[in-house]
């Protein structure tokens, strides 16, 4: 900003101006790029979680329908009555089934875009395995639905062995549910053994080891963190599905009967409260996964 | 070294198939279209420490990775104590390696990752716990196998990785630069210690690197790599008193060449000549050349002072550049660098100026 040399000083413009002003309060700075962000965050984000967290205190008047702003654990307590524990745990079921089914999947696909697809293929490959996230949700599981159906692909194909398929139902959910959360898994999987050197694993087959023992002593220890941050996802997203449920099942999990209480009861506080224990289920998990080491592999 | 060639004059005459621990025969390795091995062959005797020397991309690590097993060879034949184990995996083979990066398991601790060997072969645990000891102790580690890799410093890694390899006793020991990530003076107390634990194990060691010095101070023999082929196998000394190729004369040491019309005019005869640095004597252009002896005028281009020694690049009057090293016994540096410009004669023995084939 010196006015000496043969350069005519250029008048500071006002955007000049400001560059200097700012460029002299880096506090200010920071704050014109958060603000923005941090604003979505707390109305948006949590406020609505809070909101709900309060929503779960409240009562709903059995008689008028409306909702009773007083402090209450009638939610909780209704909670730990029937159906609701059985609809907890076949949820948590599902949710450890499809995260175990991702997991066994994508091992071996994860581990052949690792360590022995050529260089240039792998880009491909992780193509291929995000690509199907580029199709709408909905129309796979309608996909699913179709291919399931009595008279659908499935049924069309294993007829003539004398076979039949699942059919709609739980095994059906389990099938949609790992269709599709599997890129979900692959993709922390697959970037957890890409950084496993090479030089590790020749290591054990130097030191003696076959491919069994360089697997389970070498390659799986180092990637099971990741395996854990792909189940996060799994995990989660299993727990929270209530739509693909509906297109394949006549089941009630947890997401159906949040829906079924916000939509046809229209018991709001109920809902709410149910919402916080895949939450907490959520949070318990997460805490497991970083004592597992989880979130150095993300 | 020099003890060996004296009562021992096998050590270069053939055959000596029978005490051969390694034997490549007709050895190749093509990567897509790059042959990066291009047919050796090469015996290594029991308990000798042999260097494999080159440039990067020279063949020399993947000579050693097939050896060891990690890539197999498009043709020719490895034998380890005169078994074909060409087709053989590394985990029936008797070799273990040292790796460039150590590799060591990140999420055990030294005495599981110097265990590893033996556990995979399943030797009961007070066994091992026993010999884990021993391999630290010769190694300076012990009391440290409780520690994870990642609280060893670089050459505390290096031993771990030394330890790892010798405790399962192998035939042969590979070590591909394991010195390379080392800062220099770590690198001078590791090279004296490796040569230690060899004489210690009496176990053959294949030692892989691009360092010159550290072959010649290390091996008993060496062999000079050059694109996937080798130029010479020797004891140091001959490598580097005698090399066979102009290659050999400028990887190993400083190459002063002589060739052309310059060689006719210097030396007085055709083809190409060698002569080492260290040989060259610096005098005044008046200084007197014996009859055993060889002169050239010129001048003082260049001077370069590396504290013990002082190089002259000196401009020949018949073309070409030689390298002259001085030792500073009475020179100061002051004194060495003024000699710029100076008309000098370089004089050096005619035995010392080394007819070499010229296959590049």
């Amino acid at each position: 900003m010196t006015t000496t040399g043969e350069f005519p000083s250029p008048r500071p413009s006002t955007t000049r101006r400001l560059a200097t002003w700012l460029h002299r309060r880096p506090r200010t700075r920071l704050a014109a790029l958060l603000a923005a962000p941090v604003a979505w965050l707390v109305i948006a984000y949590l406020g609505a979680l809070v909101l709900m967290f309060i929503n779960a205190f409240w009562s709903r008047d059995a008689f008028t329908g409306q909702v009773v702003r007083e402090f209450t654990l009638d939610n909780f307590l209704e909670l730990t009555q029937d159906p609701y524990p059985e609809i907890t745990l076949r949820t948590l079921g599902m949710a450890v089934a499809v995260t175990v089914a991702c997991a066994l999947i994508a091992f071996p696909i994860a581990y052949f875009m690792a360590k022995i697809a050529r260089p240039r293929w792998r880009g491909l490959l992780v193509v291929a395995v995000v690509m199907p996230l580029w199709a709408s949700y909905l129309v796979k599981a309608y996909a699913w639905r179709l291919i399931l159906a009595e008279e659908g692909v499935l049924n069309w194909m294993l007829g003539p062995l004398g076979l039949k398929g699942p059919g709609y139902g739980e095994i059906a959910v389990w099938l949609v549910m790992t269709y599709l959360w599997l890129p979900f898994m692959i993709i922390p999987v697959y970037a957890g053994l890409v950084r496993i050197p090479d030089s590790l694993l020749e290591a054990s087959a130097d030191l003696g080891g076959r491919s069994w023992m360089t697997f389970r002593r070498v390659i799986l220890p180092l990637a099971f963190p990741a395996v854990v941050a792909g189940s996060i996802f799994t995990f989660s997203l299993t727990l929270g599905d209530y739509i693909a449920v509906q297109l394949v099942s006549t089941t009630i999990f947890i997401g159906n009967a949040i829906f079924l209480n916000v939509g046809a009861a229209g018991d709001l506080p109920l809902a709410a409260a149910y919402s916080l224990v895949p939450l907490g289920i959520i949070m318990v998990y997460l805490f497991v996964a970083r004592k597992l080491g989880a979130f150095e592999a993300l | 070294m020099p003890a060996q060639s004296v009562d021992t004059p096998t050590t270069t005459s053939r055959p000596r198939t029978e005490r051969a621990a390694v034997r490549l025969e007709g050895v190749r390795k093509v990567f897509g279209d790059v042959e990066a091995v291009a047919g050796i062959d090469l015996e290594i005797d029991e308990g000798e420490f042999f260097s494999m020397l080159g440039p990067s991309g020279s063949g020399k690590t993947t000579t050693l990775r097939m050896i060891a097993g990690f890539e197999l060879p498009t043709a020719g034949r490895i034998l380890l104590d005169g078994e074909d184990v060409s087709q053989r995996p590394p985990f029936e083979r008797d070799v273990n390696t040292v790796f460039q990066d150590y590799a060591l398991f990140p999420h055990m601790d030294v005495g599981d990752n110097v265990a590893y060997g033996l556990m995979v072969r399943k030797v009961p645990r007070e066994a091992r716990a026993l010999r884990v000891e021993d391999a630290l102790r010769m190694v300076r580690l012990q009391g440290l196998d409780r520690r994870k890799p990642s609280q060893l410093s670089g050459g505390q890694r290096q031993r771990v990785a030394l330890a790892r390899a010798l405790i399962n006793r192998p035939r042969v020991l590979l070590l591909d630069e394991p010195l390379g990530a080392l800062d220099l003076k770590l690198r001078e107390e590791m090279q004296i210690e490796l040569k230690r634990i060899q004489q210690e194990v009496g176990i053959t060691f294949i030692y892989v690197t691009h360092d010159q010095e550290e072959a010649l101070t290390m091996s008993d023999r060496l062999a000079v790599f050059n694109r996937g082929r080798i130029e010479q196998v020797g004891a140091p000394a001959d490598v580097y008193e005698r090399p066979a190729t102009a290659f050999v004369a400028g990887f190993v040491g400083t190459s002063n060449l002589l060739r052309g019309a310059v060689a006719e005019a210097v030396v007085g005869r055709t083809g190409m000549f060698t002569v080492r640095p260290e040989k060259i004597h610096l005098g005044e252009p008046g200084a007197s050349v014996g009859a055993d002896e060889i002169g050239a005028l010129g001048q003082i281009r260049d001077v370069v002072y590396v504290g013990p020694d002082t190089r002259y690049i000196v401009a020949l009057d018949a073309g070409a550049d030689l390298v002259v090293t001085q030792q500073n016994l009475a020179t100061s540096s002051t004194e060495a660098l003024v000699a710029r410009g100076r008309a000098v004669r370089l004089v050096w023995k005619r035995e010392h100026c080394l007819p070499i084939a010229d296959l590049a």
